[in-house]
């Protein structure tokens, strides 16, 4: 027989569905009337739903097409109507924070995967060579994101995002670019490794969405600056940096 | 009665404002069941075959998964957590029913052996936003104690009951609950669950 103090240590148990049927049961009653225990089996449903983000992969186009046209043909249930209804989530800072780095690194796997929009416009051969460009430079990225000592910190500024990776067993950073507003065609977003307080280039970025590993090393850098340049860059910040990202 | 409101926290999925496009699925929005599954497909199927191993059933539990998705819709409660989280339990729960009926293990095995067909998948797209996940949740099993962490993935990773993984790491049943717990909710804050 299970005792009352024993149901509250079922919450992992419960959240990871590692009870058998009859405990399940009886553990889900025992929620009914334990709003502690239905609050840590949320969060940890949370928890392990991050677990198995971390699995993600590409499925085949074709399951798409078999799930779309299989649910044209099922019945919908309708909702249990319960008396007191509740706000909707409030998405918290945080989350916030690092739903924009994820909206970053969505935009350059967009780049990445579909290639860019406006490549549709450019002539096939181009658009290619770029995409691979993009390709091999994400790739330095991803790799560079396996280093043990692996960092992000993420800003966002005028809209876009920017997102600095970097590793200092390495010594190398890079930055991956979501959404920036776009510049008029004689202008450039440049990097600039921040040696406290001087401006050492690093780079300009291609697009206003991408990733680019810095050029340089971060050799004590303090973080990574971005600027708007006229073509070609500069060699000096021309102005007050659009975005600042220390390494912290 | 319940007031959690959880959030994932984390990098979360790309663009489409999860919740809402439940919320339009309910209604019947076929487009947005397919906007849907554009965000949540991946996550699925990667739990999906990193509990079931064969990439056969995986689809198809998958497939079965999404379906439910659809069906269910007009019953997902947001002040319960996420949408993610939602979809992940469902998942997590469908694979794990999977491993514990009997029929699987044999349809496991024949397909195994009768089939090498692996669905296609694109290299490249498996990139930035994964990793980075990947990396933060490998970071944060390394901070667990070896037994917590070997609970935790059991249980989850591998659809173990507990008294399965008691079993297999030789403790009591009551260690084993315990750890999944503490394990739990060390992973909790160093994801930064529910903050």
């Amino acid at each position: 027989m299970t005792t009352v103090a024993e149901l509250h240590t079922l919450t992992g148990a419960y959240a990871t569905h590692a009870l058998p049927e009859v405990e399940r049961s009886a553990f889900e009653e025992h929620l009914a009337i334990c709003p502690s225990c239905a609050r840590e089996v949320a969060e940890f449903s949370a928890t392990v739903a991050r677990l198995g983000l971390a699995e993600t992969v590409v499925p085949a186009p074709e399951l798409k097409q078999r799930v779309l046209a299989q649910a044209a043909t099922v019945r919908q249930l309708a909702p249990t109507v319960e008396e007191e209804d509740r706000p909707a989530a409030v998405r918290s800072r945080r989350g916030r924070m690092l739903g924009r780095l994820a909206l970053a690194a969505s935009v350059l796997l967009a780049v990445t995967a579909g290639g860019l929009a406006v490549q549709q416009h450019q002539d096939a051969q181009r658009a290619r060579s770029e995409t691979a460009a993009v390709r091999l430079q994400s790739a330095a990225v991803s790799s560079l994101l396996t280093a043990p000592d692996a960092r992000t910190a993420t800003t966002s500024s005028g809209g876009g995002v920017g997102t600095v990776v970097w590793s200092q067993s390495r010594d190398q950073a890079a930055f991956v670019a979501g959404s920036l507003p776009k510049l008029a065609a004689d202008h450039v977003y440049q990097l600039w490794y921040n040696d406290a307080g001087t401006m050492r280039a690093a780079g300009l970025l291609p697009a206003s969405s991408g990733a680019l590993v810095l050029t340089g090393r971060i050799d004590g850098a303090v973080g990574v600056g971005v600027t708007v340049e006229p073509s070609g860059g500069s060699a000096h910040p021309s102005g007050a940096p659009v975005m600042l990202l220390p390494f912290s | 009665m319940v007031n959690a409101i959880v959030q994932l926290a984390g990098p979360q999925r790309r663009g489409p404002d999860l919740e809402e496009l439940v919320a339009k699925v309910a209604i019947g929005d076929q487009d947005a069941f397919g906007r849907l599954y554009d965000a949540v497909a991946g996550p699925v199927l990667g739990l999906v075959r990193r509990v079931l191993r064969d990439p056969a059933q995986s689809e198809e539990v998958t497939q079965e998964v999404m379906l439910e998705i659809w069906r269910t819709a007009a019953r997902f409660r947001p002040d319960r957590g996420a949408a993610m989280a939602w979809v992940m339990t469902m998942a997590h729960r469908r694979a794990v029913d999977r491993v514990r009926s009997a029929q699987a293990a044999t349809d496991r095995e024949q397909r195994a052996a009768a089939s090498a067909r692996m669905p296609a998948y694109d290299e490249v797209v498996e990139q930035v936003e994964s990793r980075i996940e990947r990396e933060q949740v490998r970071r944060c099993l390394r901070g667990l104690t070896e037994l917590q962490r070997e609970s935790v993935t059991l249980a989850y990773y591998r659809g173990c009951t507990y008294r399965e993984v008691a079993e297999l790491l030789g403790v009591p049943l009551g260690t084993v609950k315990t750890r999944l717990r503490d394990g739990l909710i060390r992973l909790r804050d160093c994801l930064g669950v529910g903050e």
